[in-house]
C-alpha cells in the first residue's frame, strides 16, 4: 500500500499498564496502514487489545512508544487541546453501548459534535436531519433514545459520528449489543457508507462482522498475528452471512 | 461502610457542627449570671440596695427606715472624662475612705485600694480602656496613677451603667435595647469642663473610685456634684424590690438599684451571646440538612448494587429502607455525641460572666432535655434527609438496581434550545443544570443558607460599626463595647463553621455533579470537546445552580438578622454585592479542582465503566 494514500499509520505503536511483574501490554508493537475509503476489521477475543488500539487510533488514549499518523499528520505527539481538535474534525467514533445522551432527542445527539465544532445551530440541525435521513430515522428525530430500539439506536450513533464529516470512523463492537436484524440494519448502512467512500475501522469478536469487510486483522495478546484480504463483496448477501437467511 | 469512610465522616461532621451550636445554645438558655453575681455580691459585701441621692440629708431617713440592716456612704459620686493613650470615657467617679466599707466594698483583684492620686478602675471597664494597674490617666485633666482594677455588685458593669434603674429583673431586652430599662430615670450625665462638656446618657460610662477628696476635686461651678451613692443592706434581702419601689415613686425620691435588678443586668452578656447562637443553630442545622442531603443522595446511588442485592437475596422494602435509614441513624447519634462534647466543651467559654464578675456561670447546660434536643435534632436532619432517598431505594427495581441503572436526567426542552447557541462550556453547564434540576435546587438551597449567614454576620457587624462610632463620638472615644466584642466573637465563631460547613457542603455538591456528569463529560471530550471546556462547563453548571440561592440569600440574612435583633440596619451594599460575587468565585475555584481531576481520567476507561 502507498503510504501516501493511507489515511492511518502506524509504526511501533505500544500501549502499557503497570510496571515490572505487573507490566501488562495491551497493544505490542503493532504496524498498521488504513488507506482511504478501506474497511478494515480488527478481531480477536475479549482482552486481546482491540479496543485499545482503537482508542489509541482516536485520540483517547495515548501510547506508550512507537508512532501515529493520521492523513500524514503525527497524532501521538499532540496536546490534550491538539487531540481534542483530531475528535472534533477527523474522527467519528461509534460505540458498543451507543453512548448517546439520554435527555436529548436523536436530532439533538447527532447535531452536538457539530456544536461543538463552532457549527451555527441552523446549519448544526441541517446537518443532522439530513444524517438520520440518510440512515433511515429521519421521522423519528425528535424521538428521545428511550423510545428507540438497540438498532435504531446505534444507527443515530452512526449520524452523530458522521456529523463533522471525518477522515475515518473508528466503530468499537458496533453490533454487540444489537440482536441480529439490528445488526443486518447496521451493516447495511456500513456498507452504504463505505460505497460512498468513508474510510472504516470496525473492532469486533465476531467473524461473520469482520466478513464484510475489506480486510481483516487477528490480534492476540496485543499484537497482530494475521491478516486477510478479503477479496468478494458482501453485498446483497448480508442477511445470509448474518444468518438471517434472506 | 468501610468503603465510604470518607463519605460517612464528613456525613458526621456536618451533623456534628448543627448539633455543637445547638447544645451551646441550650447551654446558654436559661443562664442567668446569678451564680457568678451571687459570688461577687459574697465576695464584695453586695448591698441589697443602692440609693442615689442628691443631698446626704436624704439618706438619714433612708438608714433609720424599718428593714435597714446595715449601710455605708452616702459617698460622692462626680463625673469626669478620662483619659489614656488616645482614648476617651466618660466616668462616674464615687468617692471612697482608703479604710474597707461595710457594706460594698469592691473587690482589688489587682493592685491595691484607693489612695490620694491613686484610683481604682471597674475591671470590664479597665480592660476596654486598656489601662493597667501603674498606668498614668487623667481625670477632668489631672493625673491619677491606676492603683488596682476591681469589681462590684454594687453596680452593673460597663459598658452597662445605668445608675438607679435596677429594680427589678431586666424586663426581657433584645440584645441591642438600651440597657437602662427605665430611660427617664437616667441621670443627666454633665462631664468635663469648659468646651469638654456634653450630656450624655449614662451608658457606657465607666465606674471608678478615688478618695471623697479626688472625688470632689473633680467637681466645679459647671460640674457641680449632684450624686451620692448609699449602699443599704436590708435584714431580709428578698425584700429588698419592695422596699426600693415603696420609696421610688415619693416627690424628689432617690433613684434606686436592687441586687436582684443588677444580678439580671449583669446576665445580658449571657442573653445577648443566646440571641446570636440560636439563629446561628438554626442555619447550621438547615445547612447539615442540605450537606446531608447531598451525601446521602449520593451514598444512595453508589449502595444502588447493595440495594438491588438485598432485594435479590429476598429482603422486603421495608427491609431495604429500615438497613439504611439505620446505617445513616448511626451515624447521626454518633454525630449527636461528638455535638455534644464539643457543646459541653466550648459552653463555659461563652456562659461565663466576663471580667465584670468572679465566679462562674451556673449551668442548667447539660440536662436530660438538653442531649434528649442535641440527638433529636441529629435524627431530625438524618430522616428529613434519608427518608426519601431509603423510600426511593426500597421501591426501585431489583434488576434496576442491580445493574446500578441511574436516575433517568430530567430534559428540559426550551434550555436545551438555548444552550445551542452558547459557547461549549455555556452549553454543556446550562445542560448539566437541565438534565438535574433537583440536584441544582438542592445546591441554590445551600448557598441561600450560607449567605443568608454571612449577610446576617455582616449585618451585625454593620450595626455594630455604627453603634461603636456613634458611642465614640460622644462618650468613649475609641473604646471597645465587651457586649458587641463578645457578639462578634460569637458570630465569628459561627461565621467560621458556617463556611467551613458551607465549604463542605459546596465540595460534597461538586464531587456528586462531578461524578453525575461523569459520562456526559467523558462523551464530550468524545465528541471533541476540550478538557478545559468540560471543566468549564462543570463551573457554570455549578454557578448557575448557585446565583438564585446567592441573590436569595441576601434578604434572607437580612430578615434573619431584623427578627434577631428586632431592628438594623441593612449593611452597606457594595458588601452585599461582594457577598454574592465572592461566594459565586468560591463556588467555581471549589468545583475547578475536583472537575479538572475529573477530566483527568481516561475517556475510553470512563465510557467503558459507564457502559458495563
Amino acid at each position: 500500500m502507498n503510504e501516501e494514500e493511507s489515511v492511518l499509520l502506524a509504526r511501533g505503536l505500544r500501549k502499557e499498564y503497570g510496571s515490572g511483574e505487573g507490566l501488562v501490554r495491551a497493544v505490542d508493537a503493532v504496524d498498521l496502514e488504513v488507506a482511504r475509503g478501506e474497511t478494515l476489521a480488527i478481531m480477536g477475543p475479549s482482552g486481546c487489545g482491540k479496543s485499545t488500539m482503537l482508542h489509541l487510533m482516536g485520540g483517547l488514549d495515548r501510547p506508550s512508544a512507537g508512532e501515529l499518523w493520521l492523513n500524514g499528520s503525527r497524532i501521538d505527539r499532540l496536546s490534550e487541546r491538539g487531540l481534542a481538535q483530531l475528535r472534533r474534525h477527523e474522527i467519528g467514533f461509534i460505540f458498543q453501548a451507543f453512548h448517546l445522551m439520554d435527555e436529548l432527542t436523536a436530532q439533538e445527539n447527532v447535531e452536538l459534535p457539530a456544536l461543538l465544532a463552532g457549527r451555527s445551530p441552523r446549519e448544526a440541525r441541517r446537518r443532522a436531519f439530513q444524517l438520520l435521513d440518510q440512515v433511515g430515522l429521519g421521522e423519528r428525530a425528535t424521538h428521545l433514545p428511550s423510545a428507540l430500539s438497540g438498532g435504531q439506536r446505534q444507527r443515530v450513533a452512526i449520524a452523530r459520528a458522521l456529523a463533522n464529516e471525518p477522515l475515518l470512523v473508528l466503530a468499537d463492537e458496533p453490533t454487540g449489543n444489537l440482536d441480529s436484524a439490528a445488526t443486518l440494519e447496521v451493516l447495511r448502512l456500513f456498507e452504504d457508507l463505505h460505497t460512498g467512500g468513508l474510510t472504516l475501522v470496525v473492532v469486533t469478536h465476531d467473524e461473520r462482522i469482520a466478513a464484510t469487510a475489506d480486510r481483516m486483522i487477528s490480534m492476540r495478546d496485543g499484537a497482530f498475528v494475521d491478516e486477510t484480504r478479503l477479496t468478494g463483496s458482501t453485498s446483497g448477501n448480508l442477511a445470509g452471512l448474518i444468518g438471517l437467511g434472506s | 461502610m468501610r468503603h465510604h469512610l470518607a463519605q460517612a465522616v464528613l456525613l458526621v461532621i456536618a451533623i456534628a457542627a448543627a448539633t455543637a451550636t445547638l447544645t451551646m445554645a441550650l447551654a446558654l438558655n436559661g443562664v442567668t449570671s446569678q451564680p457568678p453575681y451571687a459570688a461577687t455580691r459574697a465576695a464584695t459585701k453586695g448591698p441589697d440596695v443602692v440609693a442615689y441621692l442628691t443631698s446626704t440629708s436624704q439618706a438619714k431617713k433612708l438608714v433609720k427606715a424599718p428593714g435597714v440592716a446595715n449601710h455605708s456612704g452616702p459617698f460622692p459620686v462626680a463625673s469626669g472624662i478620662i483619659r489614656f493613650d488616645g482614648r476617651q470615657a466618660d466616668v462616674f467617679a464615687e468617692g471612697r475612705t482608703t479604710a474597707p466599707a461595710e457594706v460594698d466594698q469592691p473587690l482589688v483583684t489587682s493592685g491595691t485600694w484607693v489612695r490620694p492620686d491613686g484610683i481604682v478602675i471597674q475591671r470590664t471597664f479597665a480592660d476596654a480602656l486598656g489601662v493597667s494597674v501603674g498606668d498614668q490617666v487623667t481625670l477632668n485633666g489631672e493625673s491619677f496613677a491606676v492603683a488596682g482594677i476591681a469589681v462590684t455588685a454594687a453596680q452593673s458593669a460597663y459598658p452597662n451603667l445605668c445608675n438607679g434603674t435596677h429594680l427589678g429583673p431586666t424586663p426581657a431586652a433584645s440584645k441591642f435595647s438600651d440597657a437602662c430599662p427605665f430611660p427617664s430615670f437616667k441621670i443627666p450625665f454633665l462631664s468635663g469642663h469648659g468646651s469638654d462638656t456634653v450630656t450624655a446618657s449614662s451608658d457606657d460610662v465607666g465606674q471608678i473610685w478615688m478618695t471623697e477628696a479626688d472625688a470632689i476635686g473633680l467637681t466645679s461651678k459647671v460640674n457641680p456634684l449632684t450624686t451620692y451613692a448609699l449602699n443599704l443592706k436590708l435584714t431580709n434581702p428578698d425584700n429588698a424590690q419592695a422596699f426600693a419601689y415603696d420609696r421610688a415613686t415619693a416627690a424628689n425620691a432617690p433613684l434606686f438599684s436592687t441586687w436582684q435588678g443588677l444580678g439580671s443586668e449583669d446576665a445580658v452578656l449571657v442573653e445577648d451571646g443566646h440571641g446570636v447562637l440560636e439563629p446561628g443553630a438554626v442555619l447550621l442545622a438547615l445547612l447539615a440538612i442540605a450537606s446531608v442531603a447531598v451525601l446521602v443522595g449520593r451514598r444512595l446511588s453508589e449502595y444502588a448494587r447493595r440495594v438491588g442485592l438485598l432485594k435479590a437475596v429476598g429482603g422486603t422494602p421495608s427491609l431495604v429502607a429500615a438497613t439504611f435509614l439505620a446505617e445513616n441513624l448511626v451515624l447521626a447519634l454518633l454525630a449527636a455525641v461528638i455535638g455534644l462534647l464539643a457543646g459541653w466543651l466550648v459552653s463555659p467559654l461563652i456562659t461565663s460572666p466576663g471580667a465584670a464578675l468572679i465566679g462562674t456561670a451556673g449551668a442548667p447546660s447539660f440536662s436530660l432535655s438538653t442531649a434528649a434536643d442535641v440527638v433529636g435534632l441529629a435524627v431530625v436532619v438524618a430522616l428529613a434527609a434519608t427518608l426519601l432517598p431509603a423510600i426511593r431505594a426500597a421501591r426501585s427495581s431489583t434488576v434496576d438496581a442491580l445493574n446500578d441503572v441511574a436516575r433517568p436526567p430530567r430534559r428540559r426542552r426550551k434550555l436545551i434550545g438555548l444552550s445551542n447557541r452558547l459557547p461549549v462550556p455555556a452549553l454543556f453547564g446550562l445542560r448539566l443544570v437541565a438534565r438535574r434540576p433537583r440536584r441544582a435546587l438542592l445546591s441554590a438551597a445551600n448557598i441561600a443558607v450560607t449567605v443568608t449567614g454571612i449577610v446576617a454576620v455582616l449585618a451585625f457587624h454593620a450595626y455594630a460599626d455604627g453603634r461603636l462610632s456613634g458611642a465614640s463620638a460622644v462618650t468613649a472615644t475609641g473604646l471597645s463595647d465587651p457586649v458587641i466584642n463578645r457578639d462578634e466573637q460569637m458570630l465569628t465563631v459561627i461565621t467560621v463553621m458556617l463556611v467551613t460547613l458551607a465549604v463542605l457542603n459546596a465540595l460534597f455538591t461538586t464531587w456528586a455533579t462531578v461524578l453525575d456528569a461523569r459520562h456526559s463529560s467523558a462523551l464530550m471530550r468524545a465528541l471533541g470537546a476540550r478538557a478545559r471546556q468540560v471543566t468549564s462547563g462543570l463551573v457554570v453548571a455549578q454557578v448557575l445552580s448557585a446565583l438564585p440561592g446567592a441573590i436569595l440569600g441576601v434578604p434572607l440574612g437580612f430578615g434573619l438578622f431584623t427578627a434577631a435583633v428586632h431592628g438594623g440596619a441593612l449593611p452597606p451594599k457594595s458588601w452585599l454585592v461582594a457577598t454574592v460575587i465572592g461566594t459565586l468565585i468560591a463556588m467555581a475555584s471549589l468545583t475547578v479542582v475536583p472537575a479538572q481531576l475529573g477530566t483527568r481520567q481516561p475517556v475510553a476507561e470512563v465510557l467503558a465503566s459507564e457502559a458495563a
